[in-house]
């Protein structure tokens, strides 16, 4: 393995990762939009916190999809076509969700509803269907020699991978409702941190659920037993901690919390699937590797001098937006912009 | 139906649903840029109001722009995952590098450009308009970049079966990069202001109209954009023409309904209908030396006949059919260059009747409706421009290197491909529909539209917790 496939393999583990960091907190307000808020001006206060936001924070699911096709175009191609339906519900999911802000802002108060309903139904079912992709890729497909994969419903639909699903939709719920503790005045913060408390009760529970599974399904704790088992724990750290930033109202902490908690979670597959890619349920020579899957030596070269010198870049800007968009937003003052 | 044909009709027709609001977003973008730059410089009220006014206008078509984008980037994994591995140490770095340099810049400075009205000085702000029309143009260039390999490969060598990159410079400075960007940049430029004239005209048609002068303002700006834009399509699209007759010359032939070798001079034909079954032409009408204007510069010159370059592309690449769909690509061309033509005349002409003196254009309902039915040519032009291109490479994906037939996802099966795509059409339909109708919404709202809304609600405004804002 070159230093350079390891480094891309990092960094496709960090586009993800941030995917799931940012758009994470953005799918949990768009999963509060119908339940959360009670009337319209809340709803408009919730979606006005990741109105200047969340366009820039898909990108980073997009990126990492470039990323993969361009360093590791067997993976890409691998996965691609092999979670064809599960990508195309994940595809109509964001597609409803991405217009939804648009539209909802300008339709008649009559339709509004409509897409608040796209806005709530797409932010589910992005992270639920990303987490049966993930968790049923860990677990191993029926992968052929020549990288093929043809699987059935129960491979890519089973226990663990739908508790995988609800997983990763409750850890962004949560990270939603701490975003919005974090980001808004009035009486939507006091509810966010309220259904907070509650369904962290239910993420314990969850965790456990999946730690058990993983133990069972996958062959993590044999090939990587250190790593995995003190990323598990770092998740449950994290959880707590989280959930003590809900209770004695430390939302900035809470929030950092959650997100991390994601990050565990992406850090704990990506190093669980090391140095493999893709894990064919056939025979492990099937497996999708680092070392045979990736791009050549001087693509990769040319990619890594064009990441490493505008990363930083991309990275200032979008810590610059966040800084302007610092203020709390109350639900009277929506329309200020 | 096979999974090459599905798979095919699916990405025809995510990829022109896409490409209909691309032009219309980068377009749009320049458009709102211009606007909000006079009002820094002048500080006319007037142009801010226009910015904000069409400004709602970009923002949809951005949206729907930017969610069907990601079907793209996904499909060629999803339904030509064995063109992706074949390609992919190519063809994934200018996707990869596409959403870093262009989509993050775009996005980011969009979100700033809506939300910060307020916060910052119209200085600032007019450069977060502008960063964005910037990343969508590099976003073009990249994606560009990555489609000019498959027609024209260069700076790649085959090791073991793959396409492998072996200079990447080569890749942007392929001679088909540049002649596509400058087209489908100027093809932008001229959507943006076509459709700013064009919505202006319709609002000018209607009986009672509160400020004619905001949409006759409108309405210049938009030609003069016109102007610019289509002049220079002519121009790119002339360059690409002449690359074309050397580089793909089935494309070219197939474009002219040239079966046989032309005369020389070769002359240009206006319209025919092609038997393909036959690969002989029904009937045409000529114009005599102007293909060999068209082709070479000059008054001689003859072209090759489709016939002649099949029989060359079977010795050369081996026994398989080399025709292009031809009558489609004869009348994409024609419907391209026709309504290109068209706007660039329309654009002059009403240029000319809305002189300062005359104002002559905005009492002819003629001239109004003219302009206001233009508003759609840049859609069918973009279209039918894409479908020469794309249709006439045929049947290969990478030219010369790969064809259709190989490059299709093995693994997924025809019902996956057909609710997929069935379900896009579903979605697809839905979209446009909405689109139009907030379209004309907008329209019917008029120019400050949030501004009374908002004058309401702080009228109303009277909140326990509104002085923690200021937090």
């Amino acid at each position: 393995m070159s230093s350079l496939q390891f480094l891309w393999f990092v960094l496709i583990g960090i586009l993800f990762a941030g995917f799931f960091f940012l758009e994470g907190f953005d799918f949990g307000v768009g999963m509060s939009i119908q339940t959360l808020a009670h009337d319209e001006k809340e709803k408009n206060q919730l979606v006005a916190t990741i109105g200047p936001v969340w366009d820039g924070n898909e990108v980073w699911l997009i990126t990492a999809g470039g990323a993969m096709f361009a360093s590791y175009p067997f993976w890409y191609s691998a996965l691609f076509s092999g979670y064809y339906l599960i990508l195309f519900i994940i595809l109509v999911g964001l597609i409803i969700r991405g217009v939804s802000f648009e539209f909802r802002q300008k339709v008649a108060a009559r339709q509004k509803n409509l897409w608040n309903w796209s806005l709530a139904s797409g932010s589910f079912i992005v992270p639920f269907f990303f987490g049966i992709l993930f968790i049923s890729m860990i677990q191993g497909m029926p992968i052929d020699a020549k990288g093929n994969m043809a699987a059935g419903f129960t491979d890519y639909i089973n226990l663990f991978s739908v508790v995988g699903g609800i997983a990763l939709t409750l850890l962004s719920y949560l990270h939603g409702l701490n975003y919005i503790a974090l980001k808004t005045i009035g009486p939507i913060r006091d509810r966010a941190k309220n259904y907070a408390k509650f369904l962290y009760g239910v993420l314990y529970i969850g965790l456990v659920a999946f730690a058990f599974l993983l133990y069972l399904r996958t062959d993590f704790f044999n090939v990587h037993l250190v790593s995995t088992l003190m990323l598990l724990v770092l998740m449950v750290v994290l959880t707590v901690i989280a959930n003590v930033g809900v209770m004695r109202n430390m939302e900035l902490l809470a929030f950092l919390a959650s997100g991390l908690t994601l990050i565990s979670l992406v850090a704990l597959l990506f190093t669980g699937l090391f140095p493999r890619l893709m894990i064919s349920s056939i025979t492990q020579k099937y497996d999708l590797l680092i070392t045979n899957a990736s791009s050549s030596p001087y693509t990769l070269r040319i990619m890594s001098y064009i990441a490493l010198s505008f990363l930083p870049f991309v990275l200032a800007y979008i810590a610059w937006t966040y800084y302007i968009f610092r203020k709390r937003i109350s639900h009277d003052r929506y329309t200020e912009y | 139906m096979s999974i090459v044909t599905l798979a095919r009709f699916q990405f025809a027709m995510t990829t022109i649903f896409h490409f209909f609001f691309v032009p219309f977003s980068i377009g749009m973008a320049l458009v709102v840029a211009i606007m909000e730059t006079m009002y820094v410089v002048t500080k006319k009220k007037q142009y801010l109001r226009m910015t904000k006014f069409w400004g709602n206008i970009f923002l949809l078509s951005f949206a729907v722009g930017v969610v069907t984008g990601i079907i793209q980037e996904f499909q060629f994994g999803m339904n030509w995952s064995d063109y992706s591995r074949f390609v992919g140490d190519i063809f994934g770095a200018p996707l990869a590098v596409e959403a870093l340099l262009a989509f993050f810049m775009e996005s980011t400075f969009l979100g700033l450009w809506i939300f910060t009205w307020k916060m910052v000085s119209p200085k600032l702000h007019v450069v977060f308009i502008w960063l964005v029309t910037f990343a969508s143009s590099i976003s073009a260039f990249w994606i560009l970049a990555a489609n000019s390999f498959m027609q024209h490969p260069t700076g790649y060598t085959i090791k073991n079966g793959h396409a492998v990159m072996t200079s990447f410079s080569a890749l942007l400075t392929n001679a088909q990069l540049w002649y596509e960007f400058s087209h489908v940049i100027a093809g932008a430029i001229t959507m943006g202001g076509m459709i700013l004239a064009g919505l202006s005209a319709f609002q000018l048609l209607k009986r009672r109209i509160n400020e004619p002068d905001f949409y006759k303002k409108s309405i210049k700006i938009g030609l003069w954009i016109t102007l610019i834009g289509s002049l220079a399509v002519l121009m790119a699209g002339d360059l690409q023409m002449k690359a074309l007759v050397k580089e793909q010359p089935m494309k070219f032939a197939a474009a002219e309904g040239e079966y046989d070798d032309t005369t020389d001079p070769a002359a240009l034909t206006l319209v025919a209908w092609a038997n393909e079954n036959q690969h002989k032409r029904v009937f045409g009408v000529e114009m005599p030396y102007v293909l060999s204007i068209l082709a070479y510069d000059k008054l001689s010159g003859s072209i090759q006949g489709m016939n002649h370059i099949n029989k060359q592309l079977v010795k050369k690449y081996g026994q398989r059919n080399y025709y292009p769909p031809v009558n489609t690509l004869f009348w994409s061309f024609r419907i391209m260059a026709g309504f290109g033509m068209l706007m660039l005349l329309v654009a002059m002409l009403g240029l000319f009747l809305a002189r300062k003196k005359s104002q002559l254009l905005y009492r002819q309902k003629w001239m109004l409706w003219i302009l206001g039915l233009c508003t759609f040519a840049p859609f069918l032009a973009n279209t039918a421009g894409w479908l020469v291109t794309e249709l006439g490479r045929y049947p290969w994906t990478v030219y010369g290197l790969f064809t259709i037939k190989q490059s299709v996802s093995p693994n997924v099966s025809v019902a996956s491909l057909l609710i997929s795509n069935i379900v896009y059409f579903l979605l697809f339909t839905g979209l446009a529909a909405t689109m139009v109708a907030l379209i004309i919404r907008e329209l019917k709202k008029g120019p400050d539209y949030e501004e009374k809304l908002l004058h309401q609600d702080q009228r109303k405004s009277a909140d326990p917790f509104d002085k923690e804002a200021f937090e």
